[in-house]
């Protein structure tokens, strides 16, 4: 069953066209991530979703009931975390977690299990006043409030923005164990490498959903061979790279070139002599990879150049 | 290859906290070096005391052959900063965010004029030059942030996180145009905790509680600590090291 159906939805702001026919299915037990660049539509999606916009057209169900007509009961029943800390700075750490668990009529001991994993760390400061946490610990804390009435989806607007790595890990491996306990995650990101951890994944680029699919699945909608290229001194031949007659596009990836090939007769050697014939000397290293999720973004933003 | 930053067994302490905790390397002209830490790490302490916004507790810096705190009028003419949050004013055009920063930097008359022109040209600005820049997308808004950082023709660009968030192709056309600016010999200098942004630099250095842990090429460090990622990396050092969390 869906727990989420998003379709064929549309939102402007004047004449900027934030949303733009939008379909997605979030499945239940599924962690769903919706991954994009800043000022794509994330936010407005999840909004939406929250029932907190409502669309031009189209619709949103949430565990079957409409966002514009059954909103108390959607309210009732999911989590959300938006991407700005909303908990009370003035309240403690306990004081804010009792709030909310009061709000939805339930109490932080029936559901303090869901919890421990993130809230643990945070009571032994239970009362200090929550603008005085740290940055990880308020987002601690703001997703132990989105998660004590035990909602069927936890709904999260980039968690890791502006976050450091080492709690960006955490944060997904919370995530995970969230997950496991049977509820419905459905999370923004702009980092493409987060998209590793989720089940499926939409792309979505200037309001328009650019694929939906798991992240190993997009490696197979990928319809070029894909090479991998290291060698002492390539960004200088970077133009000459793209001149060769079998090159679709070749782009940076790290301290590597990705090179997509137009030719599905191509090989490492033929490549490699290709590199050599335009003045790339010294070991070059080849090769065939498959297609990351990345790789497919990329190319869905140059197939459509309106995107980009 | 000359040393355009180097950094001599540098101690910050706040109080009884070392916030910076005796560290030495040093940056070659043209190179593109990623600086990267946890929240609290050091690398902001660092990067203002490289500025000359604060002073050492002990050690030695120099920057572009000054010394960071007794001559930093000399060392901030010569470094530009790029951040991707906050760098140019909104509801100025482009036009006019590259001659305010021109004129803060000292340039002013046909000297800011021409480099202006430059830049303008550089970058492929002229289309947009008098459009203001909140009604540019993100990817532009990043580009000119660049432009204006190089306004003054600094030996040195600071870069800070100069590409979350943004997407993957205007990620790339803004790293390719910093391997060309350090092709010309301008070092960059990148602070960023997303750790894909450090892929894209020569060589890294890695901060954990003030101390570096690692230094070297991307590749090397996958090798050396067998990881497929940077990200893998830096959490087996940040993890090791930062057991308290």
């Amino acid at each position: 069953m869906s727990y989420i159906e998003i379709s064929n939805l549309s939102k402007s702001y004047g004449k900027i066209k934030a949303l733009n026919n939008v379909n997605i299915n979030v499945d239940a037990g599924e962690l769903f991530g919706l991954i994009g660049p800043d000022g794509a539509g994330k936010s407005t999606l999840i909004r939406i979703v929250t029932t907190l916009l409502l669309p031009d057209s189209g619709y949103v169900n949430v565990l079957g009931y409409n966002t514009r007509e059954d909103y108390k009961k959607i309210r009732g029943e999911i989590g959300y975390m938006p991407a700005v800390f909303s908990l009370y700075s003035d309240l403690t750490v306990q004081e804010n977690l009792d709030f909310f668990a009061g709000v939805f009529g339930a109490t932080v001991a029936e559901n303090y299990n869901l919890i421990r994993g993130v809230y643990h760390m945070l009571e032994p400061f239970k009362n200090r006043p929550a603008g005085k946490l740290s940055g990880g610990m308020k987002q601690k804390l703001a997703l132990s409030c989105a998660l004590i009435h035990r909602p069927k989806v936890l709904i999260l607007d980039e968690p890791t923005t502006g976050v450091d790595a080492v709690s960006r890990r955490e944060l997904w491996e919370l995530l995970y164990d969230i997950k496991h306990q049977g509820i419905t995650i459905f999370v923004s990101t702009a980092y493409m490498d987060e998209a590793k951890q989720c089940d499926r994944v939409a792309l979505i680029q200037k309001g328009r959903v650019l694929g939906v699919n798991s992240p190993h699945g997009f490696a197979q909608m990928f319809p070029h061979k894909l090479y991998d290229v290291y060698a002492d001194g390539i960004w200088s031949f970077l133009d000459k790279i793209r001149a060769l007659d079998t090159c679709k596009s070749a782009y940076m990836f790290g301290s590597n070139l990705h090179y997509v090939s137009t030719d599905d007769a191509e090989t490492t050697e033929t490549l490699t002599n290709k590199l050599h014939q335009i003045g790339l000397s010294g070991d070059v290293d080849i090769k065939q990879i498959n297609a990351g999720i990345e790789d497919y973004f990329i190319r869905q933003l140059t197939e459509n150049a309106e995107l980009s | 290859m000359i040393k355009t930053i180097e950094v001599d067994k540098l101690t910050k302490k706040f109080g009884s906290f070392t916030a910076v905790d005796n560290i030495s390397f040093s940056v070659s002209s043209g190179e593109i070096l990623g600086l990267l830490g946890a929240n609290g790490a050091g690398k902001t302490t660092t990067i203002k005391m490289l500025c000359g916004l604060l002073a050492p507790t002990s050690g030695k810096i120099k920057v572009a052959g000054y010394n960071a705190y007794l001559q930093a009028e000399q060392i901030r003419t010569r470094i530009g900063y790029m951040s991707q949050k906050f760098s140019l004013y909104n509801d100025l055009t482009v036009w006019e965010n590259i001659h305010f920063f021109g004129g803060v930097y000292g340039l002013w008359g046909k000297q800011l004029k021409l480099r202006a022109e430059a830049l303008i040209d550089d970058f492929e600005m002229r289309p947009f030059m008098n459009l203001t820049v909140q009604s540019l997308p993100p990817g532009w808004r990043q580009r000119i942030a660049l432009a204006v950082s190089l306004v003054h023709n600094p030996p040195i660009i600071l870069l800070d996180e100069p590409t979350s968030g943004v997407d993957p192709i205007a990620r790339r056309m803004f790293w390719e145009t910093i391997h060309q600016i350090s092709a010309n010999g301008t070092t960059a200098l990148v602070t960023t905790h997303y750790i894909d942004e450090a892929e894209y630099c020569n060589n890294v250095l890695v901060m954990v509680d003030g101390k570096l842990v690692a230094a070297g090429q991307p590749n090397e460090l996958k090798s050396l600590y067998n990881s497929t990622t940077m990200d893998d990396v830096f959490l087996s050092l940040a993890r090791n090291e930062n057991t308290k969390i």
